[in-house]
Formats: C-alpha cells, structure tokens, sequence
C-alpha cells in the first residue's frame, strides 16, 4: 500500500466534489438544517409549554445519535459516486490501467468519500451545540455542550459510521450499474441506525454514553472486516467489461 | 517489445478475439486495422493488462500479462488511451495529467517538466487550468493522449483515437502520433482508418477476430494482386487489345483510354507489349505501374475473413 497514491485518488475525488457545486450544497444544506433546526425546536418548544431546558435534558442525549445518522446519509449520497460515477464519465478504464493496487483504489476512494460527510456534519453538530448552548445558558445556568456524551458521538460514532456506510456504499457501487441504483441500495445502510435510534427512544435500549462506546467498538471491528471484503469483491476485469 | 502467442479472449459463446500470434519489436509502430467488433479493444484491454486472455499468451515488455505481477509491471510501463478518453471533466487539463503522473510514480520535478513539454508540444499549454469541460473532443483527445505519456512509458496503446474526430482534429492528433513515433516509442495503434495506418504504421495486422494479414503497408499491396501496368493510349483500338491479348498476360482490361495489366513479371514484359500496341497502330501516352491501394487489400481481408 503505498500511503502517495492513496493520498492522490482521494486528493482528486476532493478536487472533483469542489467544483461540483450541487452536490456541494446537498452535502452542507441538511447539516446546516438540522443543527439550526434542532435547537429552535428546543427553544421553541421550552417557550410554548413554558417548560424548561433542564426538563428537556433526556431527549437532547438521542439528538447526539442524530447526527450519527446524518452522516451515513450523507456518505450514501457521495460514495455512489465513488465508482460508478467514474465508471459512467468512463474515467475508470484510465484509472485501471495505471499500476495502482486495488486496495490503494479502495482507500483512496472511501478516504475521498468520507471526509467531506464527516466535516460537514462537524459543522452541522457546531452549529446544534452552540445554538443549544445560547439558548440554555440562562435557564441552565451552564453550558450543555460539550459533554462527554457527545464527545464520544462526534469523535468516534460518527467518523466509524461514516467509515461503515462508505465500506457499505463502495462495496455496492462497484457492483451497480448506475448510480442512483446504487444510492437506493446503498442507502440501505441507514436502517440499523435508524433502528438502534427507535430502539432508544422507545426505552428498548439506553443511547448513553456507554452504549456509545459498545456501538463505536462494533462499528470499528466491521469497518476492518469490511475493507477486506471489499477488497476481495472488487473485481476490476468485471468493471470493465460487464458494464458497457 | 509486445509477443502473444495463440491470444483468445471468449466472452461466453462469443469469440472476441482467436488465436492471435504476432510480434512488434521495440520502437516499432504496429497498427491493428479492423472493422467494428474486430477485437481491437479487447486485444488491447489483455495486452495492457486490464483483461485477462482465456486462451494463449502475451508478454509486453517482458512481462508476462497473464500473471497479476506481470500485469502490474505491465502498467508500470505502458500508456493507455482507450477509446472514450474518460477525463475528470471538472478539473484542469494540468490536474488531470499530474493526477496520472503521480499513480504512475512519477515524481516531481520531472511530473512538472513531463507536462509542461507535453502541454507545450499540443499547444494547450496556456489553456492548462481550465477545466477539460471546455475543451473541444480533439483537445480532449489529445489530453488523453498526454495523459498515456507523462510517465514516459515504453509502450503506448491507443484504441481508434481519431474515430470521432472531425477531420482537422485527426489531422492534428495524427501529427502528434507522428511526432510520438519520432521519440522511438514501441507503439500499438488500433484503428479502422486505413489512410492512418498506411501513414502512421510501420507493420499492419488485420483483425477479423482472428489476424487474417500482417505485414509492411507495401507487403500487403502486393499480395492482393502483382503490380499493375497501366498503359494510357489516346484510344483503346480493338486491335490494340488484340494485339496485347496475344502476349497472354493474366488480365486484360480496358478503362476508357486505359488499359490496365495484370503483369507477372512488369520489368521483363513491358517492352514486348509496348513494341506490340505501336505495332497494332496504337499511340501511347503514358506507361505506369501501380500496386494495389490498402484500401483493396483491407476490403479483399476483412470480406475473405468472414
Ligand atoms: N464485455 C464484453 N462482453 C461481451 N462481449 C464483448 C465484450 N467486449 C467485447 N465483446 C464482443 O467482442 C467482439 C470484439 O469487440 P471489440 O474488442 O470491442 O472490437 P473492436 O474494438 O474491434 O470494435 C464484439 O463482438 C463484441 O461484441
Ligand atoms: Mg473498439
């Protein structure tokens, strides 16, 4: 594995996500929306029932898990494009003749597709948490965020999902024929996550800190398994010649 | 440089590409004239190491292109340009071929000197920050082009890179593979433009899913028929054909005010059938010999290959 070339697929799918304006703006429109939305809904809901921050304290907890989810959804959209979009713009064949690995094509493909989610939803969670924070600060009387339980969702709930969901999404892409087969497919990676939010809300399980920690330890285990296993059904002959 | 030996690729029933057996040797510039559906890609696909062959061997540069290793080594080594050029449309022209550059290995300076010559040797050097979306086909193809050689590779495959090109375009990608075949490159050029392999070619193979000739542009004139006298008369007199007619040659036929003959051997006969038509009171003009275009030879292959 050589660190040079990964480095340069994945420098190239940045530069290319650059100046692709529309999906630029998908991947900063929804982070940007949920982490305004989520506290005006708080403040507007503390103003209305003329409740209080503090009796609110238990639903902000699965709001963390929120942006778990956020950023396998926005890693669907892009590690579509990962391979099927090179291989409809026909750039894959180029890509393919040059003495690169597989598994250098494969790391540089899921680094490309899994940076840009993962800062955007840093700003989307920047956003929530000092949004959150200038609502609640009178009534609180301290600052909500951060704190611990979020720390563990940013720094490693989110970026091993999204490492998930790209695994997940690359695996599919280069066995679609198009890409929005492969986002319908892909996008399936979000039902667990969805699943596991449910679960919390509706008391099956406990979205603390703790159970953080034990979702990220699973997440990481998989995120290796994965990498092998797509490495082992990349199957560059049957890009080349199966799609035409 | 390139050897296959018996190369057969099988896409299920169909056969793409059967028994091919040839040899370019190093600097030489081979073309690879076919009609559609010849096989011309798929056998540049296996040389470069982008397919496997399901039958028969190839070595490229040494390297056996059956073997994962040996195909690595191949692309380490060979220049690409397929049939559709596949650019990053968003990026530059500069981004794209010093993305290749470094997946080659080539490192700076020599990426950055690499393609400034090839830049500067399309003319494209100014334009080299725009995006390749802006550029026209025959700017992208020969972007495609630089691409393939910014590592300087030893060999260079290029499938049908004029095919849709207006004709100004080819003529001026046609003038870069000159200037390529000058810097002595082992090349493999698959085309079906038979104007372009007689031009650009050194040895011609044609493919018909199997390789029905090979040889140097004037070898496969030559074997379509011998030379061809032509004889221009200020008029073609039945005598005249009589008298030529005497003289038995393989074929007689008369065009207007030519008749063209079909000689065994031109340099021993000419002067008899030349004494024979004044004699008959024929008025000769001109006396040309002529081989056959490639053009007839291709046509007589690829029909005769079916
Ligand atoms: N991926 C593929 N799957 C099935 N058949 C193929 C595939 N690629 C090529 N073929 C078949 O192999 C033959 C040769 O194709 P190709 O190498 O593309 O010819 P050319 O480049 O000379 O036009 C054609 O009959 C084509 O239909
Ligand atoms: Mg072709």
């Amino acid at each position: 594995m050589r660190l040079e070339k990964v480095r340069a697929i994945a420098g190239k799918d940045l530069a290319v996500l650059r100046r692709r304006p529309n999906l630029l703006v998908s991947l900063l429109l929804f982070p940007i929306v949920v982490g305004i939305g989520l506290p005006l809904i708080l403040d507007i809901t503390v103003s209305r029932h003329h409740t209080t921050f503090a009796s609110l304290l238990p639903l902000t907890d699965a709001f963390g898990f929120f942006f778990l989810i956020l950023v396998v959804v926005l890693t669907t959209t892009l590690a579509a494009y990962a391979i099927v979009g090179e291989k409809v713009e026909r750039s894959l064949e180029p890509l393919l003749a040059t003495p690169t690995t597989d598994g250098e094509i494969l790391l540089g493909k899921t680094l490309g597709a899994f940076l840009p989610p993962l800062g955007a939803t840093y700003l989307g969670l920047g956003l929530f948490m000092a949004l959150v924070d200038a609502f609640s600060r009178a009534s609180l009387g301290y600052y909500l965020y951060p704190d611990a339980t979020i720390a563990v969702f940013a720094g490693l709930g989110a970026p091993l999902a999204g490492l998930f969901s790209v695994e997940i999404n690359v695996i599919v892409s280069s066995w679609a024929a198009d890409v929005r087969s492969a986002q319908q497919f892909g996008s399936l990676v979000i039902l667990p996550f969805i699943a596991l939010y449910v679960a919390g809300e509706i008391g099956l399980v406990t979205l603390d800190t703790n159970a953080v920690l034990v979702v990220a330890g699973v997440l990481a285990i998989l995120d290796l398994v994965l990498f092998f296993v797509s490495r082992g059904l990349f199957r560059r002959e049957e890009i080349l010649t199966r799609w035409r | 440089m390139i050897e296959t030996q018996g190369l057969t690729r099988r896409f299920g029933e169909r056969t793409a590409v059967d028994d091919l057996t040839f040899e370019v040797k190093d600097g030489e510039v081979f073309g690879l004239l076919g009609p559609n559906g010849a096989g011309k890609t798929t056998t540049v696909r296996m040389l470069a190491g982008l397919i496997r062959a399901t039958g028969g061997t190839a070595r490229v540069g040494g390297f056996e292109v059956g073997s994962p290793e040996g195909a690595q080594h191949v692309r380490e080594i060979a220049g690409v340009v397929p049939d559709n050029v596949g650019l990053y449309e968003p990026l530059s022209a500069y981004r794209n071929l010093d993305f290749f550059g470094r997946l080659y290995g080539c490192q700076e300076p020599r990426r950055g000197e690499n393609i400034r010559r090839l830049l500067g040797q399309l003319g494209l050097w100014e334009e080299r920050d725009r995006p390749v979306a802006t550029y026209s086909k025959g700017m992208k193809q020969k972007i495609a082009i630089a691409r393939a050689l910014v590592h300087e590779p030893k060999v260079l495959f290029l499938d049908e890179p004029t095919a849709n090109l207006d004709p100004e375009a080819s003529l001026a990608v046609r003038e870069l593979l000159l200037e390529v075949r000058k810097e002595g490159r082992t090349v493999l050029l698959n085309t079906h433009n038979l104007d372009e392999a007689r031009r650009i070619c050194d040895r011609i193979g044609i493919l018909k899913t199997r390789l029905v000739a090979l040889g140097t542009p004037e070898m496969l004139s030559g074997t379509v028929h011998g030379r061809r006298t032509a004889i221009r008369l200020e008029a073609v007199t039945p005598a005249v054909l009589e008298a030529v007619r005497a003289l038995a040659p393989r074929e007689v036929r008369a065009e207007g005010d030519r008749l063209l003959l079909d000689l065994a051997d031109p340099a021993a006969e000419t002067p008899g059938i030349v004494a024979a038509i004044a004699r008959a009171g024929g008025r000769i003009r001109e006396v040309t010999e002529e081989s056959a275009s490639l053009e007839e030879v291709y046509l007589k292959y690829v029909r005769e290959g079916r």
